[in-house]
């Protein structure tokens, strides 16, 4: 086993033994799937609505460099800057350097799942520019100096008895601050508004971008995206490179099943609309292409960040995804031990294929093992991605690349191969019997060697029978006749 | 399809070194609705273990050997497993998609391949004695068989019939119970917490036996309530029906 898969392997552990970690996943991502079941079940033509969505996704997909380009034509002329970032660096780059000709010194931001993979708050910090979340649940994993652990909740590994200790300890929080829910809701939100009316700039992710526009879709349900892309006088949209559809319509489509998959609402909160900077044009509104309100610029940088390599090949199928959650909140694994055990930015069966696919297989590829492949994800997703067959997909490029660990990749071809061999099979079971009949105790096993230990830890093993069904089925036909 | 004569019956490779009895009780059910059944000798696994390990090849060798051995007839084969019949019914088309050979024969296996309580539900339709006493029984729905196959109804409807009242879903019965194949050992405490989960379900539902359509989920969860020393235990749907014709035998 590699360092990182016994790193991930020792999480898994540690997650399991946290039982208040387990309370907090059980009440939330029930909560979730329950609220998206609701929603979706409300929703009257939700499989056809699924049907499209997907569709919609697949063909943008297929021709994401002619929408990209168009998007950048459309933003352009509405007076955005567009920038590429082949990587993870590059993006950091240009937005620190966006950051220093603007001479900001405070930058507020709204949630963005690409933001936390290109770890741009650390490099931003390192330039001079002091970063502050402005999501209620990234703000509070801010000050906890802690991580997201679910891509549309963040803070789903945690209570609310762990926020009140939090706001009290690092944020000087008074008692009264902390009472209740709306208490520190109203904390969070006083504290945040001095921050928004200082920052020079304002760093959002994006949900979807259309081409057709160049516009930047934006969704929320704190009104946080809003103040953090209108109120600064910079305002940078950090897009994952696949997030684009080509048109308004499509967005629309999009929109109608990312809430409800998300959190079971019909539609967020706040859902904004980003096309260009504050600019006369020939006068207000879109017709007339002015836009009276909003920052003096704004930057729109792509991510690619390996995403462009999975295009045409098995993978490819992930870039379809629309960030909802919904298979983080159905996943049997995910419910047991939370987003961090994953060890990565993307958790889930999600984040089990975007991981290895955009970072490596080396370091990544073990997350794709821990999937009892039950199919829960791909009945949620909105998109219908074969969330399975990508998971298999991650294991056969392991197993390609010898990943696997060496017992199976001694036990695999000698089970083949004796599976192909009729008479060597039925000897094979008949000694399993044999050998079942020397160690069992009422037909079961207690305890088992090696890699079989895992399975005797936590269960007993059945015995092999000491006949098997081949053997009896015949010795019966045979007596009849 | 017309109400088959004969079927073949593939057992899988845990049932057949496992548990004996779920294969005869299969067997005799079928028997006990008039249609004959064949064992070919010759079969053995259907490659699963391997396939969802990522070792394609080795899934594709025994593929091929479990294809051979099931086309020598065209009769329609008969699975005590959702998974292995998806296997089978899914996997194996997109395992030798574009392969000249064994693609058709894959795709022709696939159209006459049923998991047990399909095969019973939606082929045989009734025939089913009903058995108004016995044990409590409580329903887990193997994930393969209900999100591969879409068996929501066919397993469902097969112990209304045996059980009638009964029998009930267990709570959470559509969540998986954490065998996932090799994943139980792999993943071992992983795999063990969603068991523990399933266990609390089943001593939850007060039933005497937890049902389900999959030996390799019931070994599971049966070898999970003998390590707990619950009161309850595992049986095979084919086992509770078979217990249904001896009861409609004595009576």
């Amino acid at each position: 086993m590699s360092d990182a898969a016994r790193a991930f392997h020792q999480r898994i552990d540690a997650a399991l033994a946290d039982r208040a970690l387990g309370d907090a996943l059980a009440l939330t991502t029930g909560r979730l799937a329950g609220g998206r079941a609701a929603a979706m079940a409300a929703f009257a033509d939700a499989e056809a609505a699924r049907d499209e969505a997907r569709r919609i996704r697949a063909a943008a997909i297929a021709r994401l460099d002619q929408l990209l380009e168009r998007f950048e034509r459309e933003a352009t002329a509405r007076g955005c800057r567009v920038h590429w970032a082949e990587t993870a660096a590059d993006a950091t780059r240009i937005v620190t350097a966006i950051a220093q000709e603007a001479r900001v010194t405070l930058a507020v931001k709204s949630k963005s799942m690409v933001s936390e993979e290109i770890e741009l708050n650390a490099a931003l910090e390192r330039s001079g520019v002091r970063v502050v979340e402005t999501d209620l649940g990234e703000f509070v994993v801010q000050i906890a100096g802690d991580r997201p652990s679910h891509i549309i909740t963040p803070i789903i590994h945690r209570s609310r008895h762990d926020v009140a200790r939090l706001f009290r300890e690092k944020a000087n929080a008074a008692p009264e601050d902390v009472a209740d829910i709306p208490a520190m809701t109203a904390f969070a939100r006083r504290t945040l508004r001095a921050e928004f009316l200082q920052a020079g700039m304002g760093i959002s992710g994006a949900n979807v971008a259309v081409a057709e526009t160049g516009t930047v879709c934006l969704v929320t349900n704190e009104g946080n995206g809003r103040l953090t892309t209108t109120l600064p006088r910079v305002h940078v949209a950090l897009v994952g490179i696949e997030r684009i559809v080509p048109s308004a319509a499509d967005l629309a489509a999009v929109l109608s099943l990312l809430a409800r998959s998300a959190t079971g609402q019909a539609l967020s909160v706040y859902t904004s609309l980003i096309s260009g900077p504050r600019r006369a044009g020939a006068g207000p509104g879109p017709a007339k292409g002015g836009e009276p309100d909003g920052p003096d610029d704004v930057h729109v940088v792509f991510v690619d960040n390996g995403r462009s390599r999975l295009l045409g090949g098995p993978l490819a199928e992930i870039l379809y995804c629309i960030r909802c959650g919904a298979c983080l909140n159905v996943c049997p694994v995910y419910q047991k031990v939370g987003g961090h055990a994953y060890g990565g930015v993307y958790p889930g069966p999600v984040g089990s294929v975007v991981m290895p696919g955009l970072l490596g297989l080396e370091a990544w590829s073990e997350l794709a093992q821990a999937s009892s492949l039950c199919g829960a994800c791909r009945e949620a997703c909105p998109v219908r991605i074969d969330l399975p067959r990508l998971l298999l997909e991650v294991r056969r490029q392991a197993a390609a690349k010898r990943l696997a660990p060496r017992w199976l990749r001694v036990a695999m071809p000698v089970y083949a191969a004796v599976a192909r061999r009729p008479r060597l099979y039925r000897s094979a079971v008949a000694a399993a019997g044999l050998l079942g009949r020397m160690v069992a105790k009422g037909g079961w096993i207690r305890w088992l060697p090696g890699p079989l230990g895992a399975w005797t830890a936590s269960r007993d093993f059945p015995a092999p029978a000491t006949r098997s069904f081949l053997q009896q089925h015949r010795l019966r036909k045979e007596a009849a006749r | 399809m017309p109400r088959p004569s004969r079927v073949q019956f593939f057992a899988t490779c845990l049932v057949d070194v496992f548990s004996p009895s779920v294969g005869l009780a299969a067997v005799a059910v079928l028997e006990r609705l008039g249609v004959g059944v064949d064992v070919v000798p010759d079969q053995t696994c259907c490659g699963q273990p391997a396939f969802n390990g990522g070792f394609v090849e080795e899934a594709a060798a025994m593929a091929r050997h479990t294809i051979d051995v099931l086309s020598r007839s065209p009769d329609p084969v008969v699975v005590p497993s959702g998974s292995c019949a998806d296997m089978i019914a899914g996997r194996y088309p997109e395992i030798f998609d574009g392969d000249a050979v064994y693609g058709p024969k894959a795709r022709a296996l696939a159209e006459r391949t049923y998991e047990f309580c399909q095969f019973l539900a939606d082929v045989l339709g009734a025939g089913l004695p009903a058995a108004a006493s016995g044990p409590a029984l409580a329903y887990h729905a193997s994930c393969h068989g209900l999100r591969g196959l879409g068996l929501r109804a066919q397993p469902r409807a097969v112990l209304r019939a045996v059980a009638g009242g009964r029998c009930r879903d267990l709570p959470d019965a559509e969540v998986c119970c954490g065998f996932g194949g090799v994943f139980a050992v792999k993943m071992g405490p992983l795999s063990g917490a969603m068991l523990e989960s399933k266990l609390d379900a089943v001593e939850a539902s007060g039933a005497d036996f937890v049902v389900a359509t999959d030996l390799s989920c019931l070994m599971h969860i049966g070898g999970g309530l003998r390590r707990r020393g619950s009161r309850a235990a595992a049986r095979h749907i084919a086992e509770v029906v078979a217990d249904a014709f001896a009861e409609d035998r004595r009576e």
